[in-house]
């Protein structure tokens, strides 16, 4: 470690707090909205999650970069996280697989960093306050001018920003389904969930019509998950909305449980400080079985708007009793908030995807 | 659903004495695990033959029976005392195997006992080798492969089959002797047709070696309806090959990415519900650092010493949850106390990283072998919260009682470079710091990881302590460099050291530690539990706790113990943790410091708040800043918190109870002695010596034998009874190479009667609960003695001197609060060995005993209350209805080298207790509970014996030589064939006793003492002589050899007397009332 050589470098929030620390990774000034995370391994997928998009990462676990960064770990091309808060990254990494430090990974990438930084007093105003928007800038800096600029930031829908451009078609070894996988910003762990289990992928942009989707003659549907305000996307709760008579069986995850809400006449809320991290207890409400789930939402659908025709709340959030998935009485479908798929985080939910299989292989 | 509606009343079975491997972690899960079932509502009774515990106190159990811990007696306490059901998974190893023999004899379902927590199936296959791999297979989960083999074209066919290296064990042979690790075919060759040969049943296990490995632990909690989850993971700094109770130990694991972590996790899981665990159960694995390839390597289906840590580091209470969940609640439906709105179904986060550092006995037994393997050294631990690793070592050191304050170990600073790259391979007890010393060196990361395996991430952190150490000690010390050094949470003083430049001269001011929370989900919750930890970042968040939770009460802060280790022990924690029930219940906030995971006093809900730090002065000055304490209390947490007292007066803190200047008139010889003098109170005579010379003559005018110990000891450390001036001149050379600054004091040594006494005193009156004598002479540390409540040989006159003793010193001291002093009858004269102005060893049972509650009461005057006000009068408290013989118990077997002759110097590791109507059957109980085995020819033949006889060797010094005449003439009586060494087997010959005469180990002639120990026919085997701890000693080696073959080894003539009263009285446990001391 350098002790003398490092770069000053400050958070403020849009309350006016600031933090002084070190430089890492980019450098020069990103705007964002502030959340946390709780998970204390799986950095990499973590920066590389699209639902992260246009926000400042903050890692609760104060020692991050340990085990480096690999080529297999992303969970997506890039990364569309704008900046990334940590007590202290590790500039000697050691894991077989390590293929390079933190630092000059989030360079590479664009994401401005901050270090040596109190995290916890940072999560803290954060849980109090909710999340709140805030800028990283390297150096000196004009705090009331930067307070407005932060105070005035509105953040573009991001979905566009994630999904593919072009659908893009995965084969697996020996398919028996073909289910077109509608990104607004997909974990590549979902697709690879679904090649493991003998699906064809299909992956459509996020604004793909209900009828380009039905003309795959798909075996099923599965909704990504995806950053941002589900609201923001009307063309895609359109799409589903329209897709609900044509019963084929769906899954969806993260964003793509809102969306189907939505879809439904189920509406959503932005949560205080959201659902970040790996520890999640979601309580499957039919089988009286507590999972821990990965997690990585700011929203969430409001159980009790979801008129009992359409469907039922399935599972739910074991610490504040939130809707943590639908189980669909109008469409073989089920959808759940947290991600199934994992990467980073527990694995204890990818009987799901045998479930969306089952669901398959019932409508066949 | 919640509690089981068929659990009416719940038999709790805890773990015994405090050995290496199975200590204080079981009085911490036990007693959470009591709580949380008497909350339930249910009638609790409890059997543990430990007296020091807090488990055993009578606030913990509706009956509670201190009594051996075997089979019959369990039994006959499920027919006295009818429970529906017994929990198996909380009183460590002993508790389960216990658990297991009543369920699979039958006697559970024949009384309709249910077994709670882990079922008979579950606890065979964890704990049955074949089991265990048949069930791993089923699940998929890779064990280390083996085989037993009986040949080498075996053993060369299974290592082609499994791959090199191997680790070659031979089958019973003690220590491993003949095993080893092959590389290629030949290495394995020889090794294997070596082990061979030294098996005695030609017998040898091969094993793919997988040391170099990391080594990584997962706690996992299950339910009834088959809810997981991981509490904790757990990564060790040593890889594979240590003992995980030896090693450093991080948490949560750091060097696994997500995708080897959430494997592991996946894995534990699936292994907890094949096991069909209900409760708390320990996964370790072996993980192969350069893949994804691993095995499991133990599974424990009840809590342990890892899970004690686990809760400590996250604070979730996993022996309360697996109490509840033992019971029929499950996960989703218990409430996480920390938080108070989250639930038990969860897996805490942290936002900081715990360093545990064991605490090994090697500074009291400086002839062991301190190098580590898979056989448990450490007698006990300490934990660190930090926000980082380097953080968490450097506050980890300081806690653990070596007198550092860095990695710095002095003695590898005078070696070499060669030498300290050397010494790298050896696995011991200083490698951290001999990894530490490399990299000051400059010896290269990739060299050091190369040869200690230890992972480069480990290394690479230490170096940075290395290099901020480096750049301290240059030039001038700077805002930037103070600030850095002090977020490493490097003290004050030690930076002032490394830069040799004092803080107060700079133009920056000094930063004072702040305090943040431990509340299990890394802030994403507002927590109610108030637990906090030291660091240096600007938040207070104790400060901010305080402020919101105001309060009238009187804040006293109480302070802690620290680790374990011989000499101070878990009675410590059970004097503070009554020490806080007590403040509670007089309305004061009782705010507790310490920094041991295994503890009660370190559960977050014993105190009002609970701070987990180091006991040093600054960290406790930030304490007392935080906190701004009414008083503190110090005597409570023996020498480790007495030595905080001058710095507490020193900052102006209130010292509640006897004050600094009168703890330091008794530990300090010159005041002392005016003290004495003052009180007209003989003590043995003595002298104050710097050199070998001064030794030698005061020596020779006290007159042989003599007693040498550095002034300011604990638990007898250093110190030895010196017959002549050969012991002296050795002595002298050990401690002078020390660079000791302390005097070494040498007094005459009387062999008489040792008497000890505990009083509680408040400057007015003062009150002994006991008297307590000891089977063996003064001589023996009175840890190690047994002792015997109420005393039985003492005249009523000497008692009443012992009184009026026990008054003057008390007053003379000013003892306000537990004082503890020793004396020694000689010649019908009373002398005073030593007076400690604390608690000590033996309150917790004498408390227990007599009924007299010393703490409280001791805690009660030190805030101001009067003894006659509570109904007590001056003087001894009369008699209680039982005879209560502490036996102590050691862990010799594990500690190679070390002689298990008892000495000055303590060397038990924890103790039982007799409790009967007569001292005969008290004493027969607390043998029993220790392990002494009985052997009685009288009852038919030796069935381990190639003629059936029964044996004992008698090996004595000259001086004990007329006393083993008698002894000798009873064992014959009873129908034991003697055996004695030269000198010995003499003398007894010619006192017409048949002694057969076996040679020495040196005399390499037969018969031999290790033949005759190694024929299964010895029973006893007495050895005293005049010099021993060197390991190479033949009669270090002959006792040694016996504790090998677990043979009762008896090293003090008064040991094997009482042991004799015993024998002859052929007494059976079956014959004696059990004894339920809530009714005493």
């Amino acid at each position: 470690m350098d002790f003398e050589n490092r770069r000053k470098a400050s958070l403020i929030l849009a309350d006016g707090t600031v933090f002084e620390g070190k430089s890492f990774g980019a450098e020069g000034k990103v705007l964002g909205e502030i959340v946390f995370t709780t998970a204390m391994t799986g950095y990499q997928e973590t920066l590389t999650d699209p639902s992260y998009c246009g926000q400042i990462i903050t890692q609760t676990f104060p020692l991050i970069g340990n085990y480096g960064v690999n080529k297999i770990d992303p969970e997506s091309q890039g990364s569309a996280v704008f900046g990334y808060i940590v007590r202290e990254y590790c500039e000697e990494p050691s894991n077989f697989r390590c293929e390079g430090n933190l630092n000059d990974y989030i360079k590479n990438l664009g994401i401005v960093g901050i270090y040596d930084i109190d995290t916890r007093k940072l999560t803290r105003i954060i849980r109090e306050t909710g999340v709140m928007n805030g800028a990283i800038v390297c150096g000196d800096f004009d705090r009331d001018a930067l307070l407005d600029e932060i105070r005035n930031y509105r953040e573009e829908p991001p979905v566009p920003k994630v999904s593919v451009k072009e659908k893009q078609i995965f084969k697996a070894e020996n398919p028996k389904y073909n289910v077109v996988l509608i990104d607004y910003g997909y974990k590549f762990n979902i697709r690879r969930e679904l090649l493991n289990r003998g699906c064809n992928v299909t992956v459509v942009p996020h604004n793909t019509t209900a009828d380009e989707i039905k003309a795959f003659n798909p075996d099923g549907i599965m909704l990504s998950n995806g950053p941002g305000d589900p609201q923001q996307n009307p063309d895609a709760i359109k799409t589903l909305k329209e897709l609900i008579p044509a019963q084929i069986p769906t899954f969806g995850i993260c964003l793509g449980h809102q969306l189907l809400a939505i879809a439904n006449g189920a509406s959503t809320m932005k949560m205080k400080y959201g659902h970040r991290g790996g520890n999640q207890p979601v309580k499957d409400l039919a089988h009286d079985r507590t999972y821990i789930t990965a997690q990585n939402h700011g929203y969430a659908v409001v159980g009790e708007t979801l008129s009992e025709a359409v469907g039922e709340v399935s599972h739910i959030n074991n610490n504040d009793g939130t809707c943590e998935g639908i189980r669909y009485k109008n469409a073989p479908a089920f959808t759940v908030q947290f991600h199934p798929e994992a990467c980073g985080g527990p694995h204890d939910t990818s009987y799901l995807f045998d479930e969306f299989i089952e669901l398959m292989n019932g409508n066949k | 659903m919640p509690l089981r509606e068929d659990i009416k009343k719940v038999l709790v079975i805890g773990s015994g004495p405090i050995v290496i491997g199975q200590a204080a972690e079981f009085d911490y899960a036990g007693t959470q695990a009591c709580r949380a079932l008497k909350q339930e509502g249910l009638e609790v009774v409890l059997i543990n033959s430990n007296p020091a515990t807090i488990m055993t106190d009578k606030h913990m159990a509706d009956k509670i029976y201190i009594e051996p811990l075997t089979l019959d007696v369990v039994k006959r306490v499920i027919e006295i005392e009818k429970p529906d059901s017994v929990v198996s998974n909380l009183g460590g190893q002993t508790a389960l195997t216990l658990s297991m023999q009543l369920a699979e004899s039958g006697f559970l379902a024949e009384h309709g006992v249910k077994l709670l927590g882990s079922n008979p199936e579950t606890i065979h296959k964890a704990e049955d080798r074949q089991a265990f791999k048949d069930t791993m297979e089923e699940i998929g989960q890779p064990c280390i492969p083996s085989k037993v083999v009986e040949n080498i074209d075996d053993a060369m066919a299974f290592a082609e089959e499994i791959g090199y290296p191997v680790i070659v064990r031979p089958a019973f042979t003690l220590g491993g002797t003949g095993g080893g690790i092959a590389e290629t075919c030949e290495e394995l060759h020889e090794i294997a047709t070596n082990g061979l040969r030294l098996s005695p049943i030609t017998q040898i296990l091969v094993e793919k070696c997988i040391s170099g490995w990391k080594e990584i632990e997962f706690e996992v909690i299950r339910d009834r309806k088959n809810n997981v989850i991981t509490v904790c993971s757990m990564e060790n700094f040593d890889p594979v090959g240590v003992h995980t109770g030896d090693s450093i130990v991080v948490a949560p694991a750091v060097t696994l990415a997500d995708k080897e972590y959430q494997m592991l996790r996946t894995a534990a899981l699936d292994i907890i519900q094949a096991l069909k665990v209900e409760g708390g159960c320990n996964c370790q694995f072996a993980l192969k650092p350069d893949s994804f390839e691993y095995a499991v390597i133990e599974v424990n289906p009840r809590v342990s010493r890892s899970s004690a840590l686990a809760s400590k580091a996250t604070g979730y209470p996993i022996a309360k949850v697996a109490a509840k969940i033992a019971v029929g609640y499950t996960l989703d439906e218990i409430v996480n106390q920390v938080t108070g709105k989250t639930y038990a179904a969860f897996e805490p986060a942290l936002d900081y990283l715990v360093v545990k550092f064991p605490k090994w006995p090697f500074d009291k037994f400086v002839y062991a072998k301190k190098t580590l393997g898979t056989q448990m050294k450490a007698t006990g631990e300490i934990m660190a919260i930090a926000p980082s690793f380097e953080a968490g070592m450097i506050k980890a050191v300081r806690s653990i009682e070596l007198s550092m304050d860095t990695l710095t170990k002095r003695e590898f600073t005078a070696l070499t470079d060669e030498e300290v790259e050397k010494k790298l391979f050896d696995v011991d007890v200083d490698r951290s710091f001999c990894v530490f010393e490399a990299l000051k060196r400059g010896i290269s990361i990739d060299r050091i990881h190369e040869i200690t395996k230890i992972d480069k991430w480990f290394i690479s952190k230490l170096n940075n302590l290395a290099k901020l150490e480096k750049w301290l000690s240059e030039g001038e010390l700077t805002k930037e460099k103070y600030e850095t050094a002090k977020k490493y949470c490097y003290l004050d003083s030690t930076i002032e050291r490394l830069s040799g430049q004092k803080i107060a001269d700079k133009p920056f001011s000094r930063k004072l530690a702040v305090y943040k929370m431990v509340d299990t989900c890394a802030a994403e919750f507002s927590a109610e539990t108030p637990y906090f930890y030291n660091d240096f970042d600007e938040e207070n968040e104790a400060a901010e706790f305080i402020e919101q939770h105001p309060s009238d009460k009187k804040k006293v802060i109480v302070f802690g113990s620290g680790p374990i280790r011989i000499g101070q022990g878990i009675e410590f924690d059970y004097c503070s943790v009554h020490c806080v029930w007590t403040l509670k219940e007089e309305g004061c906030e009782a705010i507790i410091c310490n920094n041991n995971p295994e503890t009660v006093s370190t559960d977050f809900d014993t105190g009002t708040r609970l701070y987990f730090d180091p006991l040093t002065k600054e960290d406790v000055e930030a304490l007392i800043a935080t906190e701004k304490p009414y008083g503190c209390v110090v005597q409570f947490g023996g020498q480790t918190a007495i030595k905080l007292t001058k710095h507490l007066t020193e900052m102006g803190v209130r010292i509640l109870g006897t004050q600094a200047a009168d703890i330091d008139a008794a530990e300090d010889r010159e005041l002392f002695d005016e003290l004495l003098e003052k009180c007209g109170i003989p003590r043995p005579k003595g002298e104050t010596v710097f050199t070998e010379e001064e030794a030698l003559k005061a020596a020779n005018e006290l007159g042989y034998p003599v007693l040498l110990r550095p002034s300011y000891v604990l638990g007898g450390q250093n110190m030895i009874i010196a017959h002549g001036d050969a012991d002296v001149s050795e002595y002298m050379k050990i401690i002078t190479s020390h660079e000791l600054e302390n005097p070494v004091l040498i007094d005459k040594y009387m062999m008489g009667t040792e008497v000890e006494v505990d009083a509680i005193c408040d400057g007015e009156d003062f009150v002994i609960p006991g008297i307590m004598e000891h089977v063996e002479r003064a001589g023996i540390h009175s840890g190690d003695s047994i002792s015997m409540y109420p005393s039985r040989n003492l005249t009523e006159h000497i008692k009443k001197v012992i009184i009026d003793y026990t008054e003057k010193l008390s007053k003379a001291l000013h003892v306000i609060g537990l004082v503890n002093i020793q004396y020694v009858v000689y010649n019908h004269e009373v002398y005073v060995i030593e007076v400690n102005p604390r608690s000590s060893r033996t309150v917790p049972y004498i408390s227990k005993v007599t009924g007299v509650p010393m703490v409280d009461l001791a805690t009660k005057i030190i805030l101001g209350k009067k003894l006659k006000d509570m109904g007590y009068k001056s003087g001894l408290y009369r008699d209680a209805d039982y005879v209560a013989v502490k036996v102590p118990v050691f862990s010799f077997e594990k500690l190679h080298d070390v002689d298990n002759q008892l000495g000055p110097e303590m060397k038990s590791t924890g103790e039982c207790l007799g409790i009967a109507r007569t001292f005969g059957d008290a004493l027969y109980k607390g043998l029993v509970a220790a392990g002494y085995k009985f052997c009685d020819p009288r009852s038919g033949a030796n069935p381990n014996s190639p003629d059936g006889t029964y044996g004992v060797l008698i090996s004595v010094r000259d001086s004990d030589k007329n006393d083993v005449i008698e002894i000798a003439s009873r064992f014959e009586d009873l129908g034991f064939k003697i055996y004695a060494t030269g000198g010995t087997a003499s003398v007894l010959n010619r006192n017409m006793i048949a002694a057969n005469h076996v040679y020495r180990i040196h005399e390499d002639q037969e018969p031999n003492v290790i033949t005759l120990l190694e024929s299964g026919e010895i029973s006893y085997v007495i050895s005293t002589s005049e010099t021993g701890r060197k390991p190479s000693l033949d009669s270090v080696r002959m006792r040694r050899k016996a504790v090998e073959r677990s043979i009762v080894c008896l090293t003090a003539i008064d040991t094997a007397n009482a042991l004799l009263d015993c024998l002859e009285a052929k007494r059976n446990i079956s014959e004696i009332e059990l004894v339920d001391i809530t009714k005493i």
